[in-house]
């Protein structure tokens, strides 16, 4: 009995595994993985990260692309880059927003206030694919978790229990210093270009980041606190963007190692009551 | 519910209320002193663990619907609102979502438990059927809950899912406008998804207050698939079974927490954080996992009618499986042959839960439909004939005797122990 059932199990996993390899050929190629300080059971966010990230995409990303969904406010919330209630009120006095009407029935533009969400750079979807070559630049608010790669049998199992799932930010931080020359046979269309990692191949959206776009905090040595390069404001940029998908990440994570705690005492003193219980019934350990 | 209870109100309030409406005697009667055959295994905790889902989901599910607006231009954001403004919005939207695939994981080791044992079987009839209809009314409720985000493969899902009803001949076209409320899924879609998606848990609530009744008039089945004779064969529900269920639910919320908490995304879909857009349509439009193995069927046949026949069948089967198995031996422990070809169906769900996430060509079609044909010939001829040719072990005298290791099979709880299923799908 035991060997068929043996049998039976290594028949069946043959089956995906080639099932797998099968899918695995037809894939776009695999972001590699980068070594986020938010991964894992116990991930924070590094705030210097996050606002050298925050920083790319306000001055380079935030040309095409909205971010509906954040207000300023939260960029001075826990867990989040860290900036100051200051920093943030001055931040938003930089941006008009509309709004009214007012007593006279007028709408009219104010400096934006910290509870004001972050202003989009287009007025609507159309305004913003006239721009831009007829492909609208996606919303930035969840999109590290809109994004990501089939990881393929047995790899999402195993990610169940190593908790990867970095996978948007991982593709993210590929995709901007993704762009090469298309190899020979491909034609890409005018106004279009090459990367690798973009499903397709043929995304419309130009090489945003160039080697010393964005400048950094200098530290106390006199150099900035990260190298300004694309591999890195591309990284620091999808960290950012995973924050603004996922601001209370560092809570959910804090109370989960709790609960998890807990429960475990819980179920600890479950087991030795039920042991107790069934002590007296003959048969029963 | 079943027998008189022994229950004595001791206060003078006790008393008058119990003449009055005799509930605490009831409550008495079938969850204190019940009694519960002694030897359940861990896998007769489920229910417990469905029934405590099933309060969560409501619970959680009742909050969440104070902070969401069911509409198709405002669901998204309202969505994103009760993650990032509402306390801890994150938390009771990340419990529900995850607690749908919960509940779906505790139902399939349910059901999968009570087709090794054949719980099924006389006089149990009803009591399977009623759990049958509480699947296929979790699988709609989940199905409209899906939706209610309104991101790319809420919507795409929705649409995949109820074109499927223009297939039934002659009324389907009507039927799908009713579900859409229009000529395609939009606003009135959600809205009366919304509706029906607050309103289903409520039947599953009522529908499972019948399968308790009817569970409480025969009791339960048992690892042995022997009844009830004596005193010795059963224990009382309280203390034993309430410690025995409070430890196994622990342990499951641990891996609830674990999902809810560490991956909450891990089960869902990257595109359902893209709103909902009628002019993008994603390149692979899947459902949740807990569906995967019905896609399958439904993706195996080449004919739309009869793919949406195979789907549902492969549910609506289930209904009158106590009347196709033939065994007169209700356990799988006693049924050496039957194990191979239960064990085959249980890894065939697997496998084809796991073709419905591939697109639907090459091998993987190919697959499917070997896999659908197994799915049925289980149900239609492994086990009707099985019965009627396997020689089943010997059986115990009694549940006592299959506990205490004595009369036709000595070993039989050792060897069921080790057989008895450990990996579900």
């Amino acid at each position: 009995m035991k060997s068929i059932k043996t049998l039976i199990a290594v028949v069946a996993l043959a089956g995906l595994a080639s099932g797998a390899a099968y899918a695995q050929s037809h894939e776009r190629e695999i972001p590699p993985r980068v070594t986020w300080s938010f991964s894992g059971p116990f991930g924070t966010y590094d705030e210097t990260q996050l606002q050298r990230g925050f920083k790319v995409f306000h001055e380079v990303c935030s040309n095409c692309h909205s971010l509906n969904k954040i207000a300023f406010r939260t960029l001075a919330e826990q867990g989040g880059p860290g900036f100051s209630k200051e920093q943030v009120t001055a931040l938003a006095a930089t941006f008009k927003v509309k709004d009214g009407p007012n007593d006279a029935g007028d709408m009219f533009e104010r400096p934006a206030r910290p509870a004001d969400f972050w202003p989009a750079p287009f007025p609507n979807k159309q305004a913003a694919a006239a721009a831009n070559g007829g492909a609208a630049p996606p919303d930035f608010s969840v999109i590290a978790k809109a994004r990501t790669y089939e990881r393929g049998f047995p790899w999402f199992v195993f990610d169940i229990f190593t908790q990867y799932q970095e996978q948007g930010v991982d593709y993210i931080a590929s995709l901007l210093p993704g762009y090469e020359e298309a190899p020979a046979g491909v034609t890409v269309p005018d106004g279009k270009y090459y990367n690798k990692y973009f499903p397709g191949n043929v995304i419309s959206m130009p090489p945003p980041l160039q080697d010393g776009a964005v400048t950094y905090l200098k530290g106390a040595d006199g150099k900035p606190q990260a190298p300004e390069t694309v591999q890195q404001y591309a990284k620091d940029v999808a960290a950012f963007l995973m924050w603004a998908a996922e601001p209370h990440m560092e809570q959910r994570k804090e109370i989960a190692f709790r609960v998890l705690v807990f429960l475990l005492v819980f179920a600890g003193l479950l087991y030795f009551t039920k042991k107790k219980i069934w002590a007296n019934v003959e048969g029963h350990a | 519910m079943s027998g008189h209870s022994t229950y004595e109100p001791k206060s003078a309030v006790g008393k008058w209320f119990e003449s009055r409406l005799p509930i605490m005697g009831l409550i008495h009667s079938s969850f204190v002193v019940f009694p519960n055959p002694r030897n359940l295994n861990y896998f007769w905790t489920f229910g417990g663990i469905l029934a405590f889902m099933l309060v969560a989901q409501i619970i959680t599910g009742v909050v969440l619907a104070m902070h969401y607006t069911a509409h198709a231009d405002m669901a998204f954001n309202s969505v994103e609102l009760i993650m990032r403004d509402v306390n801890y919005g994150w938390m009771l939207r990340y419990l529900h979502a995850n607690g749908a695939s919960m509940f779906f994981i505790a139902v399939y080791v349910h059901i999968f438990r009570g087709l090794y044992y054949g719980s099924y079987k006389a006089p149990r009839e009803v009591l399977w059927i009623l759990g049958v209809i509480i699947f296929l009314l979790m699988m709609a409720t989940a199905f409209m809950g899906y939706v209610l985000p309104w991101g790319q493969m809420s919507f795409w899902g929705a649409t995949v899912i109820t074109n499927l009803f223009s297939a039934i001949p002659g009324v389907g076209e009507v039927i799908v406008s009713y579900l859409w409320g229009g000529y395609s899924v939009s606003n009135p879609t959600l809205n009366r998804f919304f509706s029906l998606h607050y309103l289903l848990p409520f039947m599953i609530a009522g529908v499972v207050v019948l399968h308790i009744w009817a569970l409480h008039v025969p009791g339960s089945n048992n690892p042995s698939g022997i009844e009830k004779k004596t005193d010795k064969d059963v224990l009382p529900f309280h203390p034993y079974f309430t410690v025995k269920d409070a430890f196994a639910l622990s342990c499951f919320l641990m891996v609830y927490v674990w999902f809810a908490f560490y991956i909450p995304n891990f089960l869902g879909h990257a595109d359902n954080y893209i709103e909902a857009n009628a002019a993008v349509t994603p390149s692979h439009i899947v459902p949740e996992w807990y569906f995967l193995p019905f896609y399958a069927i439904l993706r195996a046949i080449p004919d739309k009618l009869l793919g949406v026949l195979a789907m549902f069948g492969s549910i609506a089967i289930m209904v009158v499986v106590p009347w196709l198995d033939s065994s007169k031996v209700r356990s799988g422990n006693y049924r050496p042959v039957f194990q191979i070809f239960f064990w085959l169906f249980a890894i065939n769900a697997v496998i084809l839960g796991w073709l419905g996430s591939k697109p639907p060509e090459g091998m993987y079609v190919v697959a499917s439909r070997i896999c659908t044909v197994y799915y049925f010939a289980y149900y239609i001829l492994v086990l009707p004939l099985l019965g009627l040719f396997e020689t089943p072990k010997s059986l115990p005298a009694s549940i006592a005797d299959s506990v205490l290791g004595r009369g036709g099979s000595g070993s039989a709880m050792a060897s069921g122990a080790a057989s008895s299923p450990s990996t579900k799908g």
